[in-house]
């Protein structure tokens, strides 16, 4: 036995990387409100080449939309990273939510004038509901689609589980494209869109779709309640049976963790997320386009998640960010500088799929856990195949 | 056999894999506060028999008797229910949960709450009482001052006892050992000697071991398998002079 062992006395000390609440929620507003100042004071008073190279390189308008892809990325990891889920089609929850977005903040149902805690002005009619409310039907209607949607793959295994929920990514926004005329009614305005969707109103002052700053802090508010959820779950009954089912699940059926509904949850708490985002998502382009919600979607939340490290929040966000980052301004820009250079003329922002493909095959090769791996995930990727069946034949 | 008292009762118990007869008409009685030993060679089907138990295999053909009631085979995710625990071959601890998470996980059945409430955080008691239950059965197997480690950075022989504590944390009737001194050290296996003896008085336990000491030390009876069949049963002492089980088993062995 290891002599380092104490076997009898209880250490006081507590485990690395622990919820710890209080310290990781100071940190995410310093980080927050560091940002934000950065962008409010700092760079405007740079001097020029500095203040370009932040303009091209980081640009403030890219931030918001990378924090939808946080939000998101961060209701998958529940699926895929607790759970061990393959779900390959959680665009479809992004578009559900952005769905009800448009359905409850716009003019779009114009036969009916239905309001609550909305400051748009009454002459104009439709469906028009509070955003924070409406923030709350998106991610339970969404929770409630993650339900259907995994009732049916729940006696599936990895292989099949990721084709079914992959048609399910395919359906949903199908039907959202081509929903202008289901038995004469028009759902989601096709290919159109709907647009625009009411603005946000928060302490008594209506946001006009270019207050961004005040949309920042909304989302951070919004990530930081989805960091919230990831950690508080993890850390109880639930994340507890999730992480006993992705690593043996006939092992945690035999000790009375209820696969079926362990499994439902974590669907229902990741589309919950999937529906924040999509509402979020919706007010942040100011309506929601149903070409928008691709397959491709699904694929970068996926490469966020196994980027950043399965079922670590924070590599999560990391990854989330990074690729965000890199889809929306670090490519374009360094485009722009290699054709600068060169005199050439290629669309670089066009071969971002090279790009995380290639990615995505070194990680695998040479860093299976992530950039930010759940500590413990380490060992167990790096250990070789012999201790994985404890049901042997004797 | 007294057949009036027995917790578990197993009749005639057949279990194919295509042609080969894994386990061929198998009897198999256990009494509460029994020990029973399960021993035999390599492939003689006494993991066979826990995972026809368990719902890991098919059943061809045989019978089930629990507390005097005949029984249908069980599904894996009956047995809690059942009063019935397993300790897996190998370790079989979830490797990215604490030592305290994964004794918790084998305390499901004492855990009132549902999952709905549980994540919305309405579950502090019960949470507090499994962790006490959880503690208490680490502390049994003296590793309480691990609680907070991840099960993955334990050495072999801690994980062996954290097994434990996991199985007998939901204090079931029928506690299923498999191979629990398996790559023990000697300090070790005569631990674990004493624990077994400790654990009896709360559960009736089936033991599948190879060392011939610790069976010998611990159990009450022996069923020897070899080939699928029971070749002889009895007293550990009747069983041991018994010239069949010589042959098959421990002359060649030892």
């Amino acid at each position: 036995m290891a002599k380092s062992l104490n076997l009898f006395k209880r250490e006081n000390k507590k485990v690395s990387g622990a919820f710890n609440q209080a310290k990781w929620i100071r940190g995410f507003t310093i980080a927050a409100i560091a940002v934000w100042a950065f962008y409010a004071f700092v760079v405007d008073k740079l001097p020029d080449s500095l203040s370009s190279f932040f303009q091209s390189w980081f640009p403030a308008s890219s931030i918001n939309e990378s924090l939808v892809w946080v939000i998101c990325a961060l209701g998958l990891n529940i699926v895929v990273g607790y759970a061990g889920l393959l779900d390959l089609g959680f665009v479809a929850f992004w578009a559900i939510g952005g769905y009800c977005a448009g359905w409850f903040m716009s003019d779009f149902f114009y036969q009916v004038n239905i309001r609550f805690g909305t400051m748009t002005p009454k002459e104009i009619p439709g469906v028009h509901i509070s955003f924070w409310l409406v923030l709350l039907i998106g991610a339970l209607v969404c929770a409630l689609f993650g339900v259907i949607i995994g009732a049916p793959t729940l006696r599936l295994k990895s292989d099949y589980l990721a084709l079914v929920t992959l048609g399910f990514g395919e359906i949903i926004p199908q039907v959202f494209y081509n929903g202008e005329n289901i038995a004469g009614f028009n759902l989601t305005n096709g290919s159109k869109g709907i647009s625009p969707v009411d603005n946000i109103g928060i302490f008594g002052k209506k946001l006009g779709p270019f207050d961004l700053d005040w949309k920042y802090f909304i989302f951070c508010c919004l990530t930081a309640l989805m960091i919230f959820i990831s950690l508080k779950i993890r850390s109880g009954k639930l994340g507890r049976a999730w992480l006993a089912i992705r690593e043996d699940e006939l092992a945690a059926s035999m000790m009375g963790v209820p696969l079926m509904r362990s499994k439902l949850a974590a669907y229902a708490v990741g589309a919950f997320s999937g529906g924040i985002g999509g509402v979020a998502f919706a007010t942040h382009v100011n309506g929601v386009f149903a070409d928008r919600f691709t397959f491709s979607i699904s694929i970068i939340l996926l490469a966020m998640v196994v980027l950043g490290g399965m079922g670590n929040v924070w590599g999560v966000m990391v990854g989330a960010l990074l690729i965000a980052w890199v889809n929306a301004a670090g490519l374009p820009a360094f485009g722009d500088m290699v054709n600068g250079a060169l005199g050439t003329n290629i669309n670089f922002p066009s071969y971002n799929f090279l790009l995380f493909g290639g990615v995505l095959i070194l990680m695998m090769l040479f860093k299976r856990e992530g950039l930010l791996p759940e500590s413990r995930l380490k060992s167990l990727m790096h250990e070789t195949d012999d201790a994985s069946s404890n049901v042997g034949t004797h | 056999m007294n057949s009036g008292s027995d917790l578990l009762s197993i009749k005639s118990l057949s279990v194919n894999f295509g042609g080969l007869k894994a386990l061929n008409d198998v009897y198999l009685d256990l009494h509460p506060g029994e020990v029973v030993g399960l021993i035999g060679p390599n492939g003689a089907g006494k993991t066979t028999l826990f995972n026809a138990l368990c719902g890991l295999v098919d059943v061809t053909n045989g019978e089930l008797i629990l507390n005097n009631k005949k029984h249908d085979w069980p599904k894996p995710f009956e047995l809690p229910k059942l009063g019935i625990a397993r300790t897996l071959q190998g370790v079989g601890l979830f490797p990215d949960l604490t030592v305290l998470e994964n004794v918790m996980i084998g305390a499901s059945i004492k855990s009132k709450t549902g999952l709905i409430s549980a994540a919305l955080g309405f579950d502090k008691k019960d949470e507090r009482a499994l962790k006490e239950v959880a503690m208490s059965a680490l502390e049994r197997v003296y590793c309480g001052g691990i609680a907070d480690r991840k099960a993955n950075s334990l050495p072999y022989p801690v994980t062996k006892r954290v097994a434990i504590a996991r199985a007998l944390v939901s204090e079931p009737q029928i506690l299923l050992l498999d191979e629990p001194a398996g790559g023990l050290g000697a300090p070790d296996i005569e631990w674990m000697n004493l624990l077994i003896h400790n654990l009896a008085s709360q559960s009736a336990i089936i033991l599948v071991e190879h060392h011939m000491d610790v069976v010998m030390n611990v159990c009450d009876r022996l069923y020897v398998l070899n080939f699928g069949e029971v070749i002889a049963s009895g007293k550990v002492d009747a069983v041991r002079e018994d010239p069949a089980v010589i042959a098959a088993y421990l002359g060649v062995s030892h």
